[in-house]
């Protein structure tokens, strides 16, 4: 079969635009369905919007704060740095009342509840800034359960978010993490981060996939409450409807998903 | 017509040589950071935006300052500035190639950049920043060079130039706007979050870029044959002027709100930058440069028997550049995460490599000036000095 120049590059441009059309069609399709939604384990937790309470009350040691913050650290081998407070990477942390509600602060509040420290983690907003403001949508959040996702491997490291969270509760890999995880204690099932990233609480949608409770919540004795906000039965709205709760900066309208009962 | 910037004199080629230096150092200093990543810089956690990002805002104002030669001469008519649009158009050029270099030095995985183009995210105001700043480059380079190869063959530019020279003045003011709303949409940061922050953005922009081009002129007047004109440059002092006056107007402004209606949240950073906050006052001294660099470059400007004196004129123009790289370069831009979200202080003060990054991308930035403005000049000087020469100007 003979074929001559003007013929090729007609079937060739027609190839090329089919290629194109079909690659974008797929791609259409694919953006529409999520991975968690794709293969779901059937032992899986699922919610319509996830949600947590804080009960202060239950926290009465640095102890018990403590267990948290390692069982977040350690199952998400989130980098221990202590040379340089600047690159502290934080997932789950504490703040003082004062520095935790910014604009709440009264000198002539009781002087237990000025010192608190409160736990502080992603609050996982229903309208998230941070969401956006990411050029990428590197950080997204997830349609079926409103976790706000991180994906580390389309991160470019521009750190908009960082500044448009107005909770802090975004941690940028200002060096390479890996040398400051405890290999001994590294967690094979959770990936490590590379430099250059911006990283936070991720609402453990990894265990949950598989049924299991964060692994804060897990071991909080009850101090930590999770469940689906959507759900009139689930144990927050439980809470919710008899204890009374605040939220960090509400008039923000960020509508976050952690509350706190004093 | 590159051809143009391989013929110079000695001073031509160390200054080239001299650039070529600072590109050098600052280029090692950029693979310290790419190995070791932005650890290296002075940001932290808490201000997780520095001395890149505030350069790079500082410089989109002065690409969008050349709309102020070009809108005269074009829509108005203004037959003075004719000399000094092609001065105008190559400053916006380099100014857009430093502001985009200063965005890719700050992003912590760089070879990822293009990831703002794979996944498209409208809702991001950062889209629009990349939309715009390249739109606005090739804009201005097809316009200029296009308007100078004309200029060259001493014929008139190409009809099709018109509709985007229109294009380019409507589009100068959108990408400092685009800019400032990267700051004025983000909740929680109050320093930031004031409508006016895009109009304080263009006043500034509107007075730092044409000082800067000012003194560019001035430069090119004293080593080449070629005179971008008296008037001009007396025109552009008006300019610089207004702009000035309305820009430490609106600060006034912002400082009004703040203080009045006393809203702690409104007064913590000012208080931070110009008196200190809970014993941080590390920019304090450098504010209070940039004020009183402020007040001479005013004082200067406003009486035109001063502006009148060309080299006053220069020294306002210089203190007016300071002034503003130093309160929209850095104060801005830092201030903005202090205090942090959680009230609490963490100051910031760039690094050695990470001000060598910087100067290096201020040194491709006055190289592609330079091999620009040589060109330009070169040919204005054997072509185009008899057509709009001194001699037409005063005969007007």
């Amino acid at each position: 079969m003979s074929i001559n120049r003007r013929e090729f590059l007609k079937m060739a441009g027609i190839t090329t635009i089919l290629g194109i059309g079909g690659v974008s069609a797929v791609q259409g399709v694919r953006n529409r369905v999520e991975a968690s939604q794709a293969s779901r384990a059937p032992e899986a937790l699922t919610a319509k919007r996830w949600a947590m309470v804080v009960d202060m009350s239950k926290f009465k040691s640095e102890e018990d704060y403590q267990k948290c913050i390692n069982a977040c650290h350690l199952s998400h081998n989130v980098p221990h740095i202590t040379d340089n407070p600047k690159h502290e990477i934080k997932w789950l942390w504490t703040e003082t009342y004062e520095h935790a509600f910014p604009g709440n602060e009264d000198k002539y509040r009781a002087e237990r509840f000025q010192h608190m420290p409160f736990l502080m983690l992603c609050n996982h907003c229903e309208n998230p800034p941070c969401v956006r403001v990411c050029p990428t949508q590197a950080t997204f959040k997830r349609k079926s359960d409103g976790i706000v996702m991180m994906d580390m491997h389309r991160c470019i490291g521009c750190r908009f978010c960082m500044a448009g969270c107005p909770y802090g509760a975004r941690s940028f890999n200002y060096k390479d993490p890996r040398p400051y995880i405890d290999g001994s204690k590294e967690n094979l099932e959770f990936p490590t981060r590379m430099k250059g990233v911006v990283e936070k609480c991720t609402l453990c949608y990894e265990r949950l996939a598989k049924g299991l409770q964060p692994a804060c919540v897990e071991v909080s004795n009850g101090a930590l409450i999770f469940g689906d906000l959507e759900d009139p039965n689930s144990a927050v709205r439980k809470v919710l409807s008899e204890r009374f709760t605040i939220r960090r900066k509400p008039e923000l309208g960020t509508g976050t998903s952690v509350y706190y009962i004093i | 017509m590159l051809e143009k910037a391989i013929y110079g004199g000695r001073r031509y080629w160390v200054w080239i040589f001299f650039l070529l230096g600072l590109i050098s150092v600052g280029f090692l200093a950029y693979l310290y950071q790419f190995k070791s990543g932005l650890g290296i810089t002075g940001m932290s956690r808490d201000v997780s935006w520095g001395l890149y990002i505030g350069q790079f805002t500082f410089l989109v104002g002065v690409a969008a300052s050349g709309v102020m030669v070009v809108l005269p001469y074009y829509l108005h008519d203004y037959k003075k500035f004719g000399r000094l649009t092609i001065l105008g158009e190559f400053l916006a050029i380099a100014a857009v190639i430093m502001c985009m270099l200063f965005i890719f030095v700050d992003l912590g995985q760089p070879l990822r950049v293009l990831n703002v183009i794979l996944h498209p995210t409208p809702n991001s105001v950062m889209f629009y920043d990349m939309l715009v700043l390249s739109g606005y480059l090739m804009l201005n380079l097809l316009i200029g060079w296009t308007v100078l190869g004309a200029e060259r063959k001493e014929v008139a530019p190409p009809k099709w130039v018109k509709p985007l020279i229109i294009l380019s003045i409507v589009w100068a003011p959108s990408i400092h706007t685009v800019t400032a709303f990267l700051y004025a949409g983000i909740p929680g940061k109050h320093f930031w979050l004031t409508a006016i922050l895009a109009a304080r953005f263009l006043a500034s922009a509107f007075a730092g870029g044409p000082a800067l081009l000012i003194i560019l002129a001035l430069i090119v007047r004293k080593y080449t044959k070629f005179d971008p004109g008296k008037e001009a440059i007396q025109s552009l002092g008006k300019i610089v002027t207004y702009c000035m006056l309305i820009n430490v107007f609106f600060l006034g402004l912002e400082l009004f709100t703040a203080f009045y209606s006393q809203i702690p949240g409104h007064m913590h950073t000012f208080a931070y930058l110009y008196a200190g906050l809970h014993g941080h006052n590390q920019l304090v001294p450098i504010m209070w440069v940039s004020s009183i660099l402020a007040l001479i470059a005013i004082v200067l400007l406003v009486f035109p028997q001063i502006r009148k004196n060309e080299n006053l004129l220069a020294v306002a123009c210089l203190a007016t550049f300071f002034s503003l790289w130093i309160d929209k370069g850095f104060g801005l831009v830092v201030g903005g995460f202090v205090p942090n979200s959680f009230e609490k202080i963490t100051e910031y003060w760039p690094t050695l490599p990470e001000a060598l990054i910087a100067l290096a991308v201020w040194a491709i930035g006055f190289l592609v000036l330079t091999i620009l403005y040589k060109i330009a000049v070169s040919i204005k000087e054997e072509v185009v000095f008899d057509k709009y020469g001194e001699k037409q100007i005063k005969a007007e």
